[in-house]
């Protein structure tokens, strides 16, 4: 007697069901609030005002004036340092403060705060405070020390509201990681031999890097986008014109949907391309194994 | 292995805030001994152990190590092993980076840091493992790697904080034995910090029994065991039975009597007492036997009110007539309901000082 077949292979994979409609709902809410307006606006780059049908007129258009493609410099000399120093400076911070210290509740609710505030106000805020008629400039010139510098309307301006705006939620972030890694294995480390600063580079920042590679493709993201900041605290004419700007005037001030949607969409692939190089770095670290952590404490 | 030391001495205070965890405690550990603190959590034990290694530091005292003083060195220049109760592996190193880990910041040849992380390997049975991740491995296998980072320093005391106690039972008497095994082999130094009485009595040459940062007793296990100095040591190690009574007889050889209403016991005493003086008297239940004898001295009469079969014995509560319950652990089953008698014998016996605070004291 032959053996019995062999039972056929168990379906892999998640089973279809009655179960999926209820995800219909969503489908259709980012069908129609994502996807279709980001469709169509990508249609709408590919058909320039000018008419003619189908063509890459726009891209080429905003590429080959110098005054536009600028932008994209620009963007990437504001959005690049800022997202290094906020990245960088909430990392150090985050990493003192991963024991706890002293009024930590206090000191993170203040941290949370420009957060709740909105871009406005903060930008309000920086121009009370570093502006030329603000308490800093009034101050230095009270004492006599010397020339207050110029610190809004300019470069200098967007440097400081995008780190005002960006460096709590990131740092919140890497304090939630680095508090998240177990003490026992720092100890362990330095029983071993390990000075503090190599209990840093060789276990605590492995354990810490893709957390940070996250935060800061976070960063990125939101720093290359900028615009409020960029007008109200920055030289949107000049040395602080981002690509959103662009973006704005086309759309609001030549009223040219198409070049704007142009504009937007190379800003997107700017972007894509930042988080490309991040995350790329990320998988090469993870593939040795360093993405491996406990819950946060936040 | 490695140089051994030939004596420990510590005296150390710790005060977090106003609470004194670690009361000024002290002691002195010779070379290749194994020295457990043992008691319930929050005795300190841990601390201690944190204060030896470097990892906090005293409020006040010493560590002197042979003739250098230690207490102000960091944990990185003290040259001591340490063995966590969650191991502690990096979770991003392979286990032969991790054993590796002590080696290479100490600077060795990358030809003798493969010899040395291989022969660990074979001593902690896990020759082949070198390229898994601790998260690949069971907590005993994880166990072992820890054991084996730490010892491949060639640490000059070795640090162990409850080592066993994420290991399901069988497993941490494997390991247990593989400890001793490695202490002895090795020649080393061993401070041990456990709650558990067995892991402490099996493993060590001396036992420090601890309570709110106070040493209650120092000893071996044997004297630890059979000897406990007072009602707590005797509570943690297993004595289940304690009674209040007055001394009616004290004898130079140490043998004590005592009596409250009608029972009357003889046994040994932890201490010099005089007529008169108010003591506890204290038995394990597995020193209580069956008896036929009359009620009298150590001879104790009372009622079955539970049964509980251990598979080789049994444990019965018994309800005397003054109303106390006394717990004994007998290899013969006896019936719920039924009267017995239970002898105590006199040289399992202890009589200790009154401790109105410790708990477990039948009232």
């Amino acid at each position: 007697m032959s053996p019995a077949p062999a039972p056929a292979p168990a379906a892999r994979g998640p089973r279809v069901g009655p179960g999926l409609l209820l995800l219909v709902p969503s489908v259709i809410y980012l069908l129609a609030m994502f996807v279709y307006p980001f469709a169509y606006g990508v249609w709408l780059s590919l058909h320039p005002r000018t008419g003619g049908g189908l063509s890459l007129g726009n891209y080429l258009a905003f590429l080959g004036d110098p005054w536009q493609a600028r932008t994209i410099w620009i963007t990437a000399s504001i959005a690049v340092p800022n997202t290094v120093l906020t990245v960088g400076l909430a990392l150090v911070m985050a990493y003192g403060m991963r024991r706890g210290v002293w009024l930590e509740r206090t000191v993170t609710t203040l941290l949370v705060l420009p957060i709740a505030l909105g871009t406005v106000l903060v930008a309000e805020g920086i121009n009370g405070f570093y502006g030329p008629k603000g308490w800093l400039s009034q101050t230095i010139q009270a004492l006599g020390l010397a020339d207050p510098p110029r610190l809004t309307h300019n470069y200098t301006g967007v440097m400081i509201a995008l780190f005002v705006q960006h460096f709590p939620f990131c740092f919140l972030m890497l304090l939630g990681y680095v508090s998240g890694i177990d003490p026992a294995l720092e100890h362990s480390a330095r029983v071993l031999g390990a000075t503090p600063w190599a209990v840093f580079r060789r276990v605590m920042w492995p354990l810490i890097a893709p957390g940070a590679a996250i935060a800061f493709a976070l960063v990125f993201v939101m720093n290359f986008g900028v615009f409020p900041s960029a007008v109200l605290v920055g030289q949107p004419a000049g040395a602080t014109r981002s690509i959103a700007i662009a973006a704005y005037q086309q759309a609001f001030e030549h009223s040219d949907m198409a070049m704007a949607s142009a504009i937007a969409v190379v800003m997107g692939l700017c972007q894509l391309l930042g988080l490309a190089v991040i995350l790329g770095l990320r998988a090469r670290m993870a593939a040795t194994g360093a993405a491996t952590l406990g819950a946060g404490k936040r | 292995m490695g140089e051994g030391i030939r004596e420990l001495r510590f005296r150390l205070t710790k005060r977090f805030g106003a609470k004194t965890v670690l009361d000024d405690f002290a002691l002195e550990v010779r070379g290749r001994e194994f020295v457990t603190f043992l008691g319930p959590s929050g005795c300190g034990k841990s601390t201690a152990l944190n204060l030896l290694a470097g990892l906090i530091p005293p409020s006040a005292g010493e560590i002197w190590l042979d003739d250098a003083r230690v207490d102000r060195l960091p944990p990185e220049r003290r040259g001591f092993g340490m063995v966590f109760q969650n191991y502690a592996l990096f979770p991003h190193l392979t286990v032969f980076q991790n054993i590796a880990f002590g080696l290479e910041l100490r600077g060795r040849r990358q030809a003798e840091v493969e010899g040395q992380v291989g022969r660990m390997l074979e001593l902690v049975q896990l020759p082949g493992f070198e390229t898994r991740y601790p998260g690949q491995l069971s907590g005993g296998q994880q166990q072992r790697v820890a054991i084996a980072r730490a010892l491949v320093i060639e640490p000059r005391l070795l640090l162990l904080d409850e080592p066993l106690s994420n290991l399901d039972a069988k497993l941490r008497l494997d390991m247990r034995a593989e400890i001793k095994r490695l202490h002895a082999d090795l020649g080393l130094t061993s401070i041990y910090v456990t709650h558990d009485q067995a892991e402490a009595l099996s493993l060590s040459d001396r036992v420090v029994v601890m309570r709110e940062g106070r040493v209650m007793q120092a000893g071996t296990p044997a004297e630890i065991h059979d000897r406990p100095a007072n009602l707590f040591v005797a509570d943690f190690m297993g004595y289940r039975n304690f009674f209040r009574v007055t001394v009616t007889e004290a004898k130079p050889d140490g043998s004590v009597r005592g009596r409250t209403g009608a029972l009357t016991f003889a046994g040994r005493g932890a201490a010099r007492f005089n007529w008169g003086d108010p003591v506890v008297v204290a038995v394990r239940p597995e020193d209580l036997a069956l008896t036929e004898y009359e009620p009298g001295e150590n001879v104790l009469w009372g009622v079955v009110r539970l049964t509980e079969y251990l598979g080789r014995e049994y444990d019965l509560e018994v309800r005397l007539e003054s109303g106390q319950v006394v717990k004994a652990r007998l290899p013969q089953p006896v019936a719920t309901g039924s009267t017995i008698g239970l002898r105590l014998p006199p040289d399992r016996v202890i009589v200790l000082p009154p401790d109105e605070t410790t708990g477990g004291l039948a009232s």
